[in-house]
């Protein structure tokens, strides 16, 4: 299976962006399966189902940094979708701290960014876009044609080796070559690992153990079918 | 008026009137000193039907209406022309440039992308200085300092002919008029920016000086494309793609007649806006000097 792990904060155009990937990828040929992470709200997975007829979940974060309840819950997740009969694993999240960055080897990681939150932004972040495959930036009619190519290019100084893509997530101009880019991308291995390490802290994953799944880490973790649950002395 | 629209239908490059190679940035020797012409072949419309033309030839100067209904395709025929489209998009179409399929490093590298874009809901969110946000611009293209002056200088000055206000560069950004804006934004993708093609999305109603701008942007060797409901733009186009049902219809050049015209409707549009004007200023309208137009 693929799996494609999507992320950037609250209001960039992430669901926008994967509701024009999805029936891309479909009339390629491709079975899609979503997950949703989020903190408190979420409603693309039933929006998704809806519109795409794809086996879709949710997983709320709550007092969880959303990036660590990707780490518990991505293995559960795989193997849902596995056996949902899915090719294809997408990972909606929201990167809070952005200090975090929830890409997994051998998965296609996308930072969404929007051209409207200033120029300085590329430089503002840290893993979550320099750790990413594919920036793809949104909202580019809304700037001036100045303020796009100054933020493109500050990407590029910040995070010189990823992709970027300019889209613009409502009318799905520019979606195509993601799409392309997830179908192309290799299968997952049994055995996820976190890509970049995660900052310092007190539990499992702040620490640094960065193994997939919530039977790997101590304290409050979290199943995909249980809510918070305590594990440890 | 005496431009040529340079329309293509067999494939056979044929080249119209007005290459006005004038344009001092002409002399950079960057991107559009290479591409001199943009393509695009035929593909398919939402019904199957194909598009009216094999190819469309738009060639540097050319200034080009796009025309048709909400939902008639505008959209997706700019997307195709974004992606440098190569029959990998739901239309079929292909993107040439130069009469060439592009490298596959214009498709991978945005800084390729062909399009400067400006639609009606475009805007300037920086706080800074118009000088020191244009030099920001213009340091991206990593000229020297000197010649960053100038593009500054220049942008400057073409959007003080566009609009009634002048600009000043110690202004800020966001203190800057509806009309300024428009006028600035135009200016600077036209000249800092680096791409061959400048769209602009229904920016008719933004408090600029149409026909100027026109005048001027035909200085400029790029594509101008204006995505427009406008008949006085329409009219002053080399030529207008109208699309429907998703495909391109038909492409009709800018005959005599309608180049006639364009002066009569240029004065309706006047009338219009000074009624417009006066209706702002609070101003009654009766015994309104309709002159030769009505």
């Amino acid at each position: 299976m693929k799996l494609a792990i999507c992320a950037g904060t609250a209001t960039t155009g992430k669901s926008a962006l994967l509701h024009h990937v999805i029936p891309r990828l479909q009339r390629r040929g491709w079975s899609v399966a979503f997950l949703k992470i989020d903190v408190q709200y979420a409603d693309e997975d039933e929006r998704f189902a809806r519109d795409f007829s794809i086996p879709t979940r949710k997983v709320y974060s709550g007092d969880l940094c959303p990036d660590h309840c990707n780490v518990m819950v991505l293995g559960d997740a795989v193997q849902w979708a596995e056996k949902s009969g899915a090719d294809i694993l997408l990972v909606e999240t929201a990167g809070l701290c952005l200090r975090c960055a929830p890409y997994v080897d051998r998965g296609l990681g996308i930072v969404v960014v929007e051209a409207t939150s200033g120029m300085n932004l590329p430089r503002k972040i840290g893993p979550i876009l320099s750790l990413a495959d594919i920036a793809v930036v949104t909202k580019i009619d809304r700037v001036s044609q100045a303020e796009r190519e100054v933020f493109r290019a500050r990407i590029m100084e910040a995070a010189p080796q990823v992709r970027i893509r300019e889209v613009n997530a409502l009318h799905g101009i520019g979606v195509d070559p993601i799409a392309d880019a997830i179908a192309r991308q290799p299968d997952i291995d049994a055995e996820l690992t976190l890509r970049g390490n995660p900052p310092v802290g007190t539990c499992t994953i702040c620490v640094g153990k960065k193994t997939i799944g919530w039977q790997s880490h101590f304290g409050v973790v979290r199943a995909l079918e249980n809510q918070t649950f305590y594990r440890g002395e | 008026m005496a431009n040529q629209a340079s329309i293509d239908w067999s494939g056979v490059n044929g080249r119209g009137g007005q290459l006005s190679a004038n344009s001092p940035l002409d002399q950079g020797g960057h991107q559009q000193s290479v591409i001199r012409q943009v393509s695009i072949i035929g593909g398919k419309g939402r019904d199957g039907l194909h598009d009216a033309i094999d190819r469309l030839d738009l060639n540097m100067g050319d200034v080009v209406s796009v025309v048709g209904p909400t939902g008639s395709g505008k959209t997706t025929l700019i997307n195709d022309m974004e992606l440098f489209a190569d029959g990998d998009t739901p239309t079929g179409r292909r993107i040439l440039i130069n009469g060439e399929t592009p490298p596959e490093v214009f498709r991978d590298d945005p800084s390729r992308n062909p399009i400067a874009l400006i639609t009606q809901h475009t805007s300037f969110l920086s706080d800074l200085p118009v000088d020191v946000f244009l030099h920001t611009h213009a340091g991206i293209r990593r000229s020297s300092s000197r010649e960053a002056d100038e593009l500054v200088r220049q942008t400057l000055d073409f959007a003080n002919q566009l609009t009634g206000e002048p600009i000043s560069l110690s202004s800020s950004m966001t203190e800057l008029s509806g009309g300024q804006t428009r006028s600035l934004l135009i200016a600077d993708a036209t000249i800092i920016c680096d791409t061959p093609i400048v769209l602009l999305d229904e920016v008719e109603n933004a408090g600029i000086n149409r026909s100027r701008a026109l005048e001027l942007l035909r200085g400029y060797k790029k594509i101008f494309i204006f995505v427009t409901h406008d008949p006085r733009i329409a009219l002053l186009s080399d030529y207008r793609i109208i699309l429907r049902d998703g495909r391109i219809a038909d492409v009709l050049k800018t005959d005599a007649r309608e180049r006639a015209l364009a002066p009569t409707v240029a004065r309706f549009d006047d009338v219009l806006s000074d009624i417009r004007d006066r209706l702002r200023q609070g101003l009654r309208i009766e015994n309104f000097d309709f002159g030769d137009v009505a």
